[in-house]
């Protein structure tokens, strides 16, 4: 996969920390303004995606990353889930259950739970968003040659 | 405010039916971005820039992949002639479409006027959800703790996606590999 011209290549290498900066942001910050995991994961992985659109990859390491996010999208699912379980056992016994200790209500630090869920799904939702990209990318490629 | 949301909606109307007829598949996907952005804009007119800021970065990231799947397969559209099952199609729409604005016209009568709401859970939501969750932003909190199966629902919708796309373009390589 070849690379765009010189101009898209600067500016992309100027805008992508902020982009993605910006993702984590959303993502941290989702208990206090507005935004969250879903929002903030598609940001993140909007930048991952603008990276290989301007600079070009070859399908080899494509191949490699792909199979890197599709581990880390599984394995940030199954997080999830075992966090939901873990529920089970303290306090009231419910299913996604807020079992830490909340805090004070507009600290970055509060919520209880809340937050790591949005680390979590930002990170599944950035990472199923990667898969998807990368995956068309390497069947375009390999249907080209 | 109803009238900018009605002209906005007019606008994505005329996008809409513009992306069904363009010759250009490339001009059609610009339509339907007018479609998205229209959509974006009306999310925050009716203050809820959570769903804003979600619906802005998915349209992009699909437009993207959309444009670079049109370049490279072809431009054009498919042009069919007309046949029996054309007409019957058209037909059975527009039977379809006249039941609909009946039952819509029917409906509305019985509706709240606009920008208020008739729901009791909501009314708690707004009312303890903040105190008893601890978040600031009560769509975080009510996403992530009342409502709870619904977000692990959207994740795992994510994940059988990716899972689908991934497991359809291997199989097709693999077969071409052996024969």
């Amino acid at each position: 996969m070849n690379g765009m011209t010189l101009i898209v290549k600067k500016v992309t290498q100027l805008m992508c920390g902020l982009i993605f900066m910006y993702g984590l942001y959303i993502i941290t910050h989702g208990h206090l303004t507005p935004g969250g995991g879903f929002a903030g994961g598609a940001v993140v992985a909007g930048a991952f995606i603008l990276l290989i659109l301007a600079y070009g990859s070859e399908v080899v390491y494509l191949k490699k990353e792909e199979t890197q996010t599709s581990i880390i999208e599984s394995v940030s699912l199954l997080v999830i889930i075992i966090l939901a379980l873990a529920g089970l056992f303290f306090g009231t016994y419910v299913f996604f259950n807020n079992y830490l200790p909340q805090g004070e209500t507009g600290k970055l630090i509060s919520a209880g739970i809340i937050p790591v869920y949005n680390i979590f799904v930002g990170i599944e939702v950035a990472a199923a968003l990667l898969t998807i990209f990368l995956a068309l990318v390497i069947y375009k490629e390999e249907v080209k040659t | 405010m109803e009238t900018l949301l009605s002209i906005l909606t007019g606008f994505m109307i005329i996008g809409a039916l513009y992306a069904l007829h363009a010759r250009d598949l490339l001009s059609a996907l610009i339509a339907q971005g007018i479609v998205g952005y229209g959509l974006v804009i009306s999310f925050l007119l009716l203050q809820a820039p959570d769903l804003a800021i979600v619906q802005i970065v998915v349209e992009t990231i699909t437009l993207i992949i959309m444009v670079a799947v049109v370049l490279n397969s072809s431009r054009e559209e498919i042009v069919e002639s007309w046949n029996r099952n054309k007409v019957l199609n058209i037909i059975s729409s527009l039977v379809i479409i006249l039941f609909m604005a009946f039952v819509f016209a029917y409906m509305i009568v019985s509706l709240q006027p606009f920008g208020e709401h008739t729901m009791r859970m909501a009314d708690y939501y707004t009312g303890a959800g903040a105190e008893s969750t601890g978040s600031a932003n009560l769509v975080t909190g009510v996403l992530f703790d009342f409502r709870g199966y619904d977000t692990l629902g959207e994740a795992t919708i994510l994940f059988t996606a990716a899972l689908g796309v991934v497991t359809i373009l291997r199989a097709k390589n693999k077969k071409e590999q052996k024969s």
